[in-house]
């Protein structure tokens, strides 16, 4: 295992530490307990957003903190969710009087230590609701697993749902639109690779050189089948049916594209895998009009990438297209 | 002869020694279908708890210490292990508030309390792979002995021994919550490592009782 660190116990401490001083104009980062807030939070009357969970997913959740995205992202260990004290405090530091939004991914740990937070804020007086993320459509049988993995959509409820709460919606409407666009977005990913998490020191798993996974979460977990590597076009396609048959897409909708890199394939490889899923998306008659290509949700170094599909109306566009200002996305301002 | 706070500590030293003399095989059990970190989790948990004892002041109750443990592993365990163990130990802490004395009764309604939170806060159900199928049996046998008449650390016994042939029956089952789940069919054939870790807790809560 090579890998630019110091000490692997420092990992975590060490990047927030340096994501601190990097992008100090629009975040501050809180420490004991950890998490990173918006320079100018909390801002009042504005619904707060707060997400966060295991580290090892950079940028997201913390690079997307700032105007018109999140007000605080919590950090937790490599992989690990973090303890509600964190989530408790990052809440507190963002109620600017109109109520704070939970985005959760669907895993068991960070939907456990948000719901344990969220209590104690309410006991504090704190209104907070939650919404959780379960876009992957990898999973196909809810009903015997802890449910569908919040993954790449994720990105893209945190923006939408940041620029409603930057126009001043309220806390019922926010969540609303949250729930929305979750409800509108679909995710498949792959893995070429396996991952190393730092103090771990081992791959999460094993692929041969000739490998793939479809169908991963974004730590590696195990996903619908393992296949010998194809051209491209060809996984592609195994990403993109899918989610196509799930919601179901159909002719005449306009849509999202968002082909997100896993943290190790480079930008050259995406933008061909983005190629294809919009001829494979044009030839059923779907309108690609927004779209989003880069490493956005990562498992660490691991090769591969995830596609994400939401179907948009008017006002998930206009949410889209609102200014932005945030470590890793940036438009408008 | 009831139970009272010199057992509620005792317990938790025990605890912590024994999660720590297994913190290697938890963590083995949880990267065989997990994540790989529960042994860790619950060992740095205890050790925050043994560190945070002397805090207690002198006229701590059963309640109190079980409130501390409650906190205390909210706060450092993360993961799911952290607000399961965490609810519970708060639940039970309700369950016996005000009390300096524990009888069989207290401490059946104490673990009733426990496995009932855990079970609102993980929505897991019996059969699912998960620490419910090592509490659930446990909460059952230190009833049915506190119903025949056992004895405090008799009732503590039937409950630890029940849970630890719960979580012998985590091998066989094929896991439907947690991250365990997303193996399907692959998660079975290993133990559940909260199971795992809930037998050996529940042993410290007997042993301690013995030796009062």
């Amino acid at each position: 295992m090579k890998k630019l660190i110091n000490d692997p116990k420092n990992v975590v401490s060490e990047a927030v530490a340096g994501f601190a001083v990097a992008h100090g104009d629009i975040i501050t980062v809180s420490s004991d307990p950890t998490y990173i807030v918006r320079a100018d939070a909390p801002v009042s009357g504005k619904v707060g957003l707060v997400s966060g969970g295991g580290s090892g997913h950079e940028p997201l959740h913390g690079g997307f903190v700032g105007y018109g995205m999140l007000d605080a992202a919590v950090p937790g260990a490599v992989f690990t969710s973090p303890t509600p004290d964190p989530i408790l405090a990052a809440t507190k530091a963002v109620d600017g009087g109109a109520g704070v939004l939970h985005i959760v991914k669907n895993y068991t740990g960070d939907v456990l230590n948000f719901e344990t937070a969220a209590d104690l804020a309410a006991a504090d007086g704190v209104e907070v609701r939650t919404v959780i993320v379960n876009d992957d459509v990898a999973v196909q049988d809810s009903l015997y697993t802890a449910g569908r993995r919040g993954v790449g959509g994720t990105v893209l409820v945190e923006k939408i749902t940041g620029a409603a709460a930057e126009r001043g919606d309220s806390l019922d409407r926010v969540a609303e639109i949250a729930q929305k666009v979750n409800d509108q977005v679909r995710t498949m990913g792959v893995a070429l690779t396996p991952c190393v998490v730092p103090h771990a020191g081992e791959p999460s798993f094993t692929l041969a050189e000739d490998e793939i996974e479809i169908g991963i979460g974004i730590h590696g977990e195990p996903g619908r089948e393992r296949i010998k590597l194809e051209p491209v076009d060809a996984i592609v396609e195994r990403l993109l049916t899918p989610i196509i048959d799930d919601i179901p897409f159909t002719s005449g909708d306009r849509v999202l594209l968002f082909v997100n890199g896993m943290g190790g394939t480079p930008q050259i490889e995406l933008y061909i895998a983005y190629r294809h899923a919009a001829a494979v998306l044009a030839q059923k008659g779907i309108e690609v009009t927004r779209s989003l290509v880069g490493n956005y949700i990562t498992s660490l170094e691991m090769q591969g990438m995830s596609i994400s599909v939401l179907r948009l109306d008017d006002e998930l566009v206009e949410l889209w297209d609102a200014p932005v200002h945030t470590a890793a996305l940036r438009w408008g301002r | 002869m009831t139970l009272g706070t010199d057992w509620a500590i005792d317990w938790v030293r025990r605890s912590a020694a024994v999660i720590a003399e297994h913190r290697v095989e938890l963590i083995t059990l949880d990267r065989e279908i997990g994540d790989g970190d529960h042994g860790e989790n619950m060992d740095r948990g205890f050790a925050a708890v043994m560190a945070k004892l002397d805090d207690l002041g002198e006229g701590a109750t059963p309640a109190d210490v079980l409130k501390l443990v409650a906190t205390t592993l909210i706060s450092t365990v993360g993961g799911a292990a952290g607000p399961l163990y965490g609810t519970a130990y708060l639940k039970a802490s309700g369950a016996v508030a005000g009390r300096s004395d524990l009888d069989a009764a207290a401490l059946v309604e104490a673990l009733t309390a426990a496995r009932d939170g855990i079970v609102l806060r993980g929505k897991a159900e019996p059969g699912d792979k998960t620490m419910v199928d090592a509490w659930t049996p446990a909460v059952d046998a230190a009833r049915s002995a506190a119903e025949s008449g056992a004895s405090e650390a008799e009732a503590l016994d039937a409950a630890a021994a029940a849970a630890a042939s719960g979580a012998e029956t985590t091998d066989a089952l094929v896991a439907r919550k947690g991250r365990a789940s997303y193996l399907g069919e692959r998660s079975a054939g290993h133990r559940d490592p909260g199971a795992q870790s809930t037998a050996l807790i529940l042993r410290a809560a007997a042993d301690a009782a013995s030796a009062s």
